[in-house]
């Protein structure tokens, strides 16, 4: 009995790994040349590839730790480096919050998922379908894990071997913004009301214009957050209707 | 800075990250009823993070100069156009990025 069980849940998860993995491909693509630019970056200014390994297992995360490499190059100052790295991550708990549901009852392979939930990893999470027959869970799980070797392997390489690569891989970041167009474009094909998305979008827009590249994060996490609870009473609603 | 002081570097950025991450978990945990509200938000900050996300991956575009964001727009309108011909996921991403890989290295 135990080991027919055993058997089946191997199965299970062979199976949650074969669907995630096409889901994860195109992080593959982006993570592979992202790593590799932040690796090179790193070994560049001096960074002993050890680091860079060691910042992609415990770290995890793009924008933080490609900002870590002028953090790391600077003279010694650790408040502000947890204020630059608190700033960068606030949207996660925007993530946190969209994903209370979807990861709740999954045991202790959450405290992994929650640890590696990063941007993409988030995206997919939410809105990917896999098949009934597997287990979302496990999928989840496989998406983040999958997601996060691409990182540390691309990075290591660029770290390790970055200067010895000829061919140019100019412009290959887009994938990123390719694979948050279409997440959109499918979030609003589900969606009936599409205030959030238009909200978000405006406000993200001003944000970015009013406050620039480097400091339009927190502007826009607030302003989200502020238009989203006047909107409470019509959302709800509007939200309520649809399930 | 000193091999110590990179490790402790490294380690208030991966303190800040894991508070960030495990915030709301921590705060609405599975065997507590979440707050209407934080349940509420749960539901309609998707849509607005997805649409923040697209604009984060932009953000370094200047419309201003260079090449005044045309490559980005377009590889845009090639992702949207095949994801709603052909609906799907990959070979949107792929159009899109090859077309834009295509238009920095050999047009703008």
């Amino acid at each position: 009995m135990v080991k027919k069980l055993t058997k089946k849940k191997i199965k299970a998860l062979r199976r949650a790994a074969y669907v995630a993995f096409p889901h994860s491909l195109p992080i593959l693509a982006g993570y592979g040349f992202l790593g590799l630019t932040y690796g090179i970056c790193m070994s560049v200014n001096g960074l002993h590839p050890l680091y860079t390994f060691f910042m992609c297992i415990f770290l995890f995360g793009g924008s933080t730790q490609i900002v870590g490499v002028s953090l790391l190059t600077a003279a010694f100052d650790p408040v502000n480096a947890f204020i630059i790295t608190f700033i960068l991550c606030a949207r996660h708990i925007f993530y946190g919050i969209s994903m209370l549901e979807n990861y709740k009852g999954l045991g202790l392979k959450k405290i992994y998922m929650i640890f590696g939930m990063v941007d993409e990893t988030f995206s997919i999470n939410y809105s990917a379908q896999p098949p009934s027959d597997v287990d979302r869970g496990w999928f989840m799980f496989f998406v983040t894990l999958f997601n996060q070797l691409y990182w540390i392997f691309g990075s290591t390489v660029g770290a390790l071997f970055g200067t010895m690569i000829k061919f140019s891989t100019e412009g290959i970041e887009f994938v990123m913004t390719s694979m948050f167009v279409v997440i959109f474009i499918e979030q609003w094909k589900k969606d009936k009301n599409h205030l959030s998305a238009l909200l978000g979008l405006g406000v993200s827009v001003i944000s970015l214009l009013i406050f620039g590249a480097d400091n339009f994060i927190i502007p826009s996490m607030i302003g989200i957050f502020a238009v989203l609870t006047l909107s409470k009473g019509y959302l709800e609603k509007k939200v309520g209707d649809e399930e | 800075m000193s091999t110590n002081q990179k490790i402790i570097t490294i380690a208030v950025m991966v303190l800040a990250t894991v508070i960030m991450r495990y915030l709301p978990f921590i705060l609405f945990p599975d065997n507590k009823p979440t707050p209407p509200f934080i349940h509420y938000m749960g539901k309609v900050l998707p849509p607005a993070v997805f649409s923040f996300l697209v604009i984060y991956a932009l953000k370094n575009v200047s419309i201003t100069d260079g090449s005044h964001g045309i490559p980005e727009l377009i590889a845009i309108v090639i992702t949207a156009a095949a994801h709603l011909w052909k609906k799907q996921m990959l070979i949107s991403i792929a159009a899109g990025t090859v077309s834009y890989m295509l238009m920095v290295q050999f047009i703008f």
